[in-house]
């Protein structure tokens, strides 16, 4: 039974060393991972509950996944939904794979193993990260555009036949002055961040030009499709409500619909990568040791078994953000 | 303890891991296909007032879960006291934020939706 702690610290049968009983029968150091996962997956529920109750709030407006998420590398102008999040999810997956094969080496005492499956396993967690961060920059920068009405809806646009078209497509900026506040004119000065040099005004010209367009809505129709408006709707609600334009997204504003999707996108997808980027900076620290011979020495491989639980739980977490966030 | 027991069957072991990828695999295959294609017949269908194909998501997701945790996290090695102190802890805990929230924000949507006081100007 011994054989298997991660140390001998000198208190073993001792009180103060937690004493001979061990009601769950598993070393310190696992039983406190598994604690850590627990209060973690509450976090996570916590984070993803509150996703479903906004969505919920706004369930009849909500932006459709699949319209949001829908790129893939080299495939450009494709309409790819889905399939990205699917490759991570699979990039995921497997790395777990080899993490539980490095765990299983670890039990066998043969370290060349462990040293390549954890390699492995951290490539994975590489490449997983690379893929979010490529997800990111084109959820940033958008696609299409959108007008943000004053109520803080957003105005999206499409041709009759309702495929999207981009304001890029049927607006051009009007070469202007435009004086910035500066900081010495006032006491309180924000600084801006980027110029977006379509304005408001060069969206309705270049819509009321173009017979063709149409207004597409937030609100979602019977068949879960976003409404389009007719063209004597369309005009009347962009002169009337639209205030401002909007390209690609920020945590206060985005094209795809409720600014809180938005929200919820940066930071789910975000802690979560967080999880997996302090995942494979532990990895990286027990491959190492594991080079070294740390746990040769010591007998036991346990701590290949721990960072091995954490990254297990990255990926259990992942798998619940690609059905929620994702898919339903 | 876990490693007694696994021990003896090196074979055995790499077997579950493979087979359990598999299953990982063609899990979130079908989840992916469905997503796609969306079946007319599972989106219209509710169920509890959440679709058909929202619940098959749901139910595979939380299979995909039981293989992690049983199998990767070696769960099923684990006394079941520990099983116990994890997955109820997590369970009854997740079951009563999902449950308060999202009732609490139908409501909200409820009142969006039929109180006299437009949102959208």
């Amino acid at each position: 039974m011994e054989a298997t702690t991660v140390a001998k610290t000198g208190t073993e049968g001792k009180t103060w060393g937690g004493g001979e009983e061990k009601p769950l029968k598993a070393s310190y150091g696992k039983l406190m991972m598994w604690f850590f996962i627990t209060s973690d997956a509450l976090t996570f529920s916590g984070f993803l509950a509150a996703y479903g109750f906004s969505r919920f709030k706004f369930i009849n407006e909500w932006p459709i996944a699949d319209e949001v998420f829908n790129h893939f590398p080299f495939l450009h102008g494709v309409d790819a939904p889905m399939y990205y999040v699917a490759l991570m999810t699979f990039i995921l997956i497997f790395s777990s794979v080899t993490m539980v094969l490095a765990v299983d080496a670890g039990h066998q005492m043969k370290k060349n193993k462990v040293v390549t499956y954890m390699a492995l396993t951290i490539l994975g967690g590489i490449v997983f990260l690379g893929s979010q961060a490529w997800e990111w920059s084109n959820f940033i920068s958008g696609e299409y555009g959108a007008v943000e009405t004053r109520s803080g809806k957003i105005l999206q646009f499409a041709d009759a036949e309702g495929n999207r078209v981009s304001l890029e497509e049927f607006a051009t900026a009007t070469p202007g002055e435009r004086a910035e506040h500066e900081n010495k004119n006032g006491v309180w000065y924000e600084a801006e961040a980027s110029y977006n040099p379509l304005g408001i005004e060069d969206v309705k010209r270049g819509f009321a030009a173009n017979p063709d367009l149409r207004v597409r809505t937030m609100q979602l129709t019977e068949e879960g499709e976003k409404e389009l408006l007719n063209r004597e709707e369309s005009l009347l609600k962009l002169n009337e409500s639209g205030i401002g334009v909007i390209q690609g997204a920020n945590l206060s504003r985005n094209e795809y619909g409720a600014p809180l999707f938005g929200g919820f996108f940066f930071f789910i997808t975000g802690f979560h990568g967080f999880h997996v980027l302090s995942g494979v900076l532990i990895l990286i620290i027990i491959f190492f040791n594991v080079l070294l011979g740390t746990y040769e020495k010591r007998g036991s491989y346990e701590m290949v078994e721990k960072v091995g639980l954490y990254w297990h739980f990255v990926d259990l977490v992942w798998v619940f953000v690609f059905t929620f966030f994702y898919l339903v | 303890m876990a490693h007694d027991t696994t021990h003896g069957e090196h074979s055995g072991a790499k077997k579950r891991i493979w087979q359990v990828f598999i299953i990982l695999s063609i899990l979130t295959i079908v989840e992916v296909v469905l997503g796609i294609f969306k079946p007319e017949f599972l989106v219209d269908t509710d169920l509890v007032s959440i679709s058909l194909l929202n619940w098959i998501f749901i139910i595979l997701t939380i299979i995909k879960a039981y293989y992690i945790v049983w199998a990767f996290m070696h769960m099923e090695h684990e006394a079941a006291s520990l099983r116990r102190v994890v997955v109820w802890t997590g369970v009854f805990l997740i079951c009563y934020l999902i449950a308060i929230l999202l009732i609490e924000g139908s409501y909200i949507q409820e009142v969006y939706e039929t109180e006299y006081i437009t949102w959208d100007f």
